[in-house]
């Protein structure tokens, strides 16, 4: 990959999630949003690696996840806004998602041993595809991710469990949820952990090659503990942290930034006007894309 | 009948299951030879099959969401919860994962799993090993809800559930019933049992049965109960017809959610008269349910129920306590006679 194919998968990733906010309050979407921005170089560094047959399984900030694997940007966009040409018909909005082999859900901790149990059926079906899992700081205090942490390494699961540590759950600052350390929670279990604190794509794209190799290889679990920064809020609207400490991560954290240093300014342009006219033409199109038929909700007679 | 008991016809269905199809794994705690599994439902499977009997540590939301896992991705798992009283453990996957994924995912996924459980008490096991909860996942859309009880053949509900069924299965299994005889009309020979299989539109379903006692008069109630409340309601029948004269017929559904209303109706329209009966705590329960969905399918043709069900008290593990607690014949016998 190379630093303007990087920067594009990045802006990519941001102008859709910034999209998605500035037009929250137009009301064309249902429901929330979870935005990925400021955490956009994990879900490229991490996937960048994938085979077609290996699974992704994403949680409730899933949209960057998406669109690294490949995800319909169109698609994405007329799930949130509840249509019928939505990734699941309207059905599951931002955070239910299913395409191809990526699969997401909106509750904390109870994707890790589904995950599980995905990589554990390829490798008794013998197809050598691979399950990714993305957490984050705030699902270390689910109990089931410490069963799915065991059942994984006793049965010798081909998952990666990638946590992204943002440092804040919702609200609330890792200081006053997650005692100890995270690395250690995986070692306990003898699976082997990988650690970054990085905005850099290219410091993150080797270490995830690696883990997947090695899982490849092994046919056992890895973990990837990626130190990261959400810029945005939770979901909207909902950031108490201060200005000046979000201006000053987004001053020394930022995956895209970091890029910029690298391109020259007439390409970061080019490449900003293709995303932004893609994501224009994604979103005028699910605007005008139909509702679900209302059949679709029928249960029963009587 | 190549088997006797409930408990071996569900023990060689499983065995069946195994080697018609190499999809299928249990997952369970405690579920190697030579123990079996806590209730012996397993025994003989490890042996046979070491690569997928996989005896789990007691983490019953994990692997419960590891089976949900191997069933998106093709497999056929079936899932042993020791005791019933454990699946409050499993309630975060069972609701939130297995019962959503094929309508949230827009049809994309079939999560074909089954979660066996034994429930029940009258063994003194006490507040925590002894409840019938699965009322506690009766109506969550998407997860049907079986009970095996003595009739017909427990093995082939047992058998469809995990080789036929595209949808996720709590199957429950009383603990007394695992040592029933499976009933017949050969020893039963007061009773005509028949069958109620039927087919309908708008969602899978597993036969009910029938009883009523042979050459009395047309029934003058209906009384619906399941899994081992069955037996006792089927002692009730008999000794309403021997002491009382009171005839009433008996509709024992295998699966209880999504119900199907109609074999109940079809009785109903002739009796009028509705007692159902459930071993689980009676506020809020699936008697409820069945009252009032046939209280509005019948309108004033419905002329009187009764619900017979446990008190709303945890079980206790005294003996006599315990029998206080838990609905029994008499008080089936009661409720019916208040209302004939």
């Amino acid at each position: 990959m190379d630093i303007q194919q990087a920067y594009h998968l990045l802006y990519r990733i941001r102008y859709f999630e910034e999209t998605i906010l500035e037009n929250f309050s137009k009301g064309v979407f249902y429901g929330t949003t979870h935005t990925y921005i400021g955490q956009e170089a994990n879900a490229v560094g991490v996937l960048h690696h994938l085979q077609q047959h290996d699974i992704v399984f994403s949680n409730h900030r899933c949209h960057g996840h998406f669109l690294a694997y490949g995800g319909d940007m169109r698609a994405l966009l007329a799930e949130m806004m509840g249509k019928a040409t939505g990734v699941c018909g309207g059905r599951g909005g931002s955070q239910h998602l299913h395409w191809r082999n990526f699969y997401s859900n909106g509750v904390q901790g109870g994707i890790l041993p589904v995950a599980t149990g995905m990589a554990l059926a390829e490798k008794f079906k013998q197809t050598e595809a691979l399950a990714v899992v993305f957490l984050g700081d705030g699902t270390m205090g689910e109990g089931v991710t410490y069963e799915a942490l065991n059942l994984a390494s006793l049965w010798g699961a081909p998952v990666l469990f990638v946590v992204e540590n943002n440092h804040i759950a919702q609200t609330t600052p890792i200081e006053l949820a997650v005692a100890g350390n995270i690395a250690a929670r995986f070692a306990a279990f003898d699976i082997q952990v990988h650690e970054l604190a990085t905005a850099d794509l290219f410091e993150i794209l080797p270490v995830a090659e690696k883990c997947l190799q090695t899982i490849r290889s092994a046919n056992s679990p890895q973990a990837l503990i990626l130190h990261t920064q959400r810029f945005g809020p939770h979901s909207k609207g909902d950031d108490t942290r201060p200005p000046e400490e979000l201006a000053r991560l987004r001053e020394q954290h930022d995956p895209i930034k970091t890029l910029e240093k690298r391109l020259r300014l007439e390409n970061i342009e080019l490449i900003q006007a293709k995303v932004q006219t893609e994501v224009k033409s994604a979103l005028e199109q699910a605007l005008d894309d139909p509702f679900p038929n209302l059949d679709k909700v029928q249960s029963r007679p009587g | 009948m190549p088997t006797s008991t409930v408990l071996e016809a569900l023990n060689a269905s499983l065995k069946r299951a195994f080697a018609d199809d190499k999809r299928v794994y249990l997952l369970g705690e405690d579920i190697l030879d030579p123990y079996g599994g806590a209730f012996k439902v397993a025994r003989g499977l490890s042996s046979a099959y070491p690569d997928r009997v996989l005896t789990t540590p007691i983490s019953e939301a994990g692997i419960t969401g590891v089976a949900a896992g191997m069933a998106i991705r093709g497999l056929r798992p079936v899932v042993e919860i020791m005791f019933g009283d454990f699946i409050t453990l499993i309630a975060d996957q069972l609701v939130n994962h297995i019962a959503k994924f094929r309508w949230m995912y827009n049809e994309q996924v079939r999560v074909p799993m089954v979660i066996r459980t034994p429930m029940g008490g009258r063994r003194g096991y006490g507040p925590t090993h002894s409840q019938t909860l699965e009322k506690l996942f009766l109506g969550v859309p998407g997860i049907r809800v079986l009970a095996v009880c003595a009739y017909g053949d427990p093995g082939v509900l047992l058998y469809k559930s995990i080789i036929e069924s595209q949808d996720p299965i709590l199957f429950i299994e009383n603990k007394l019933l695992y040592l029933s005889k499976i009933h017949s009309e050969i020893d039963l020979s007061d009773f005509e049992i028949e069958t109620l299989d039927r087919n309908i539109s708008w969602h899978e379903v597993t036969p009910a049965y029938r009883l009523r006692i042979r050459q009395t008069p047309e029934p003058v109630a209906t009384l619906v109960a399941y899994g081992h409340m069955a037996e006792l309601a089927r002692e009730a029948i008999l000794q309403l017809a021997y002491q009382h004269e009171v005839f009433v017929e008996l509709i024992i559904p295998t699966q209880l959610a999504p119900f199907d209303l109609e074999p109940v109706l079809t009785s109903l329209r002739s009796t009028q008269r509705l007692v159902v009966a459930e071993e689980g705590t009676r506020s809020m329960g699936w008697g409820a349910e069945l009252i009032a969905q046939a209280s509005q399918a019948l309108g004033p043709q419905l002329n009187a129920v009764r619900r017979v069900a446990a008190l709303d008290l945890p079980v206790p593990a005294s003996g006599p306590l315990e029998s206080a607690m838990l609905p029994d014949v008499e008080d089936v016998i009661r409720a019916t006679m208040e209302i004939v």
